[in-house]
């Protein structure tokens, strides 16, 4: 198993092909901190990047890590790190300084029982909302959510994309279950992503890093280029230095939710299956969505109009796409290790139009095919 | 509707039971480019306490990947056969290594019993290869994969240097259910 032979099919973990698909998109720096159910991406990352000049660092504790990756980051290195929920807490407040410096970075988070110390080995989807809102303050949050092997490998690809396009960290939040489930992954895809060209001969001549006034942001001219630039956590004007002008601090502030609300439609990544006139549609997302899966096919034997939403992108939150899909369903059943954070935000998306129901499995043990199958027909 | 083989595989962690599914499903998967998953249930310990290891094999996609009506139970330890039976499709097949379960449930289902770790003791001198003799066993009682595409995996799969030893103490499995 390496970087070597890409057509050839390979059996890994989905923690495997997260490593290797980082290095396909060009990473080129990780710093980490080892934690269960994430540890086989530092592990094949440690072996795999120096093949390729790349830097591995264990650094000591995920804090520094966040911070490092940041730093390399600014250096013009595509950088990512991997963790779980404990080591995910520790990072929240650097993921806000990546936020408010511009810094593009990829964080994957391989969700485990929680809270606290919480499951190490057992899967959960307990951070969905951490993802979203775990660092203070306003600020953007853009998130993945991979299903399967061929998932966790596009995805990878697209967060680097994304976290380039938008300079912002991205989120590539699995669950035990994709992190650790070994499987064939065969390349190319079928949708292979292609890579992000970052657009080249950016003027140096008044180089501002922090314009507020395009459609992206302007892409970063690594430091040490001979463009001096001023980062800073503290809300700054468009050169980068701090400012307590209201307006520009008010400006800053709403940039950085804007340029990736305002991109909602091309962050919206759903997979759909026959929702067109359903009667029932289910919405499930990571590992979750494979059981889910079981479920609408036995509903479907059964004569039962079943159809499944599964969102790629958990944040933004897709909720056109949502409606759309819900548009003939007179019931809506989400599906999730947690006690019904997204049920929440589909409930909202919809407008209380449509009963939502939950089921919801804490504990360790992943929710059954026919545990769903129970919630469709309405039998729990 | 396609078949799907549900396999689990059970004991104490640091048996290798995980390297085994992971070696069973890639001989599925690469080898005879069939459609298998492996996953794993086992505690924060590094070794000790409940492990269990699941393979799913198919010839369509497999959604679920977890195992819930078994073909095929391996328990390596009475516990794990206590705990695990039941879960068992009436016409499965429970293996169990005979030096540790003693005591077998009733059931339709049917028994192959092998002395799993005394031939990793005393056949290979290494107790650490008795994952691999459950291996042999398994195809062996199966034939849920060919005895060559298992070999394949493990020598892919193994430690390097020790490719030769695993492939002893698989062959020995094939000959205990083989040659009886």
């Amino acid at each position: 198993m390496g970087t070597e032979d890409k057509s050839v099919p390979r059996l890994l973990t989905g923690n495997e092909a997260v490593a290797l698909a980082a290095i396909e998109a060009g990473a080129r720096f990780f710093a980490g901190y080892p934690i269960t159910p994430s540890s086989e991406i530092a592990e094949t990352l440690s072996r795999e990047l120096p093949k390729v000049g790349g830097v591995f660092i264990q650094m000591e504790d995920e804090i520094a890590a966040m911070s490092a990756i940041i730093g390399a980051s600014l250096a013009g290195a595509r950088t990512l790190t991997a963790t779980s929920g404990p080591g995910f807490s520790l990072k929240q407040e650097a993921i806000g300084y990546a936020c408010e410096t511009e810094v593009p970075c990829v964080v994957v988070n391989v969700m485990r029982g929680g809270p606290s110390t919480g499951m190490p080995t057992l899967p959960a989807q307990g951070d969905v909302m951490q993802a979203k809102w775990g660092t203070h303050g306003d600020h953007p949050a853009i998130v993945l959510c991979p299903e399967r092997i061929d998932d966790a490998w596009e995805l990878t690809i697209r967060a680097f994309n994304i976290a380039e396009k938008f300079r912002t960290p991205v989120i590539l939040l699995l669950d035990e279950i994709v992190g650790h489930l070994t499987e064939k992954l065969v390349l190319p895809l079928k949708k292979q992503p292609k890579l992000f060209d970052l657009p080249q001969n950016v003027s140096k001549e008044g180089y501002l890093p922090y314009r507020f006034d395009g459609e992206y942001p302007p892409p970063l001219i690594p430091v040490g280029q001979g463009v001096p630039y001023h980062v800073t956590g503290l809300l700054h004007d468009e050169t980068g230095f701090p400012t307590n002008d209201p307006d520009l601090a008010e400006r800053n502030a709403r940039w950085l939710v804007d340029k990736v609300e305002n991109h909602k439609d091309e962050l919206a990544d759903v997979e759909l299956d026959e929702v067109d006139g359903c009667d029932i549609l289910v919405f499930a997302y990571g590992g979750c969505a494979r059981s889910a899966r079981g479920a609408v096919r036995m509903a479907r034997e059964k004569g039962l109009k079943v159809g499944l939403f599964k969102p790629r992108t958990l944040w933004p939150f897709p909720e056109k796409e949502l409606q759309e899909a819900a548009k003939t369903a007179k019931r809506v059943v989400v599906a999730e290790m947690n006690l019904g954070q997204m049920a929440h935000e589909v409930e909202w998306a919809l407008g209380r139009s449509i009963p939502v129901e939950l089921h919801s499995k804490l504990g360790g043990e992943p929710i059954l095919p026919t545990e769903i199958l129970a919630t469709i027909e309405g039998r729990d | 509707m396609s078949q799907r083989y549900e396999i689990r595989l059970s004991g104490a962690g640091g048996q290798g039971l995980i390297l085994a599914g992971k070696i069973l499903a890639e001989a599925a998967a690469i080898y005879e480019n069939k459609n298998a998953t492996q996953s794993q249930s086992y505690g924060p310990e590094a070794r000790g306490g409940a492990s269990r290891s699941e393979v799913i094999i198919s010839d369509g996609d497999i959604d679920f990947p977890k195992a819930s009506a078994l073909d095929l139970l391996l328990c390596l330890t009475q516990e794990a056969c206590d705990k695990y039976v039941g879960d068992l499709k009436a016409d499965g097949l429970l293996i169990i290594d005979s030096r540790f379960v003693k005591d077998i449930p009733e059931g339709t289902f049917r028994i192959t019993r092998a002395d799993i770790s005394k031939i990793a003791e005393e056949k290979v001198g290494r107790s650490v290869v008795a994952n691999m003799v459950a291996l042999g066993v398994i195809v062996a009682a199966t034939r849920i994969v060919l005895p060559d595409s298992a070999e394949r995996a493990i020598s892919g799969r193994v430690p390097r240097g020790t490719e030769e030893l695993n492939v002893k103490a698989f062959r020995l499995g094939l000959q205990a259910v083989n040659g009886k």
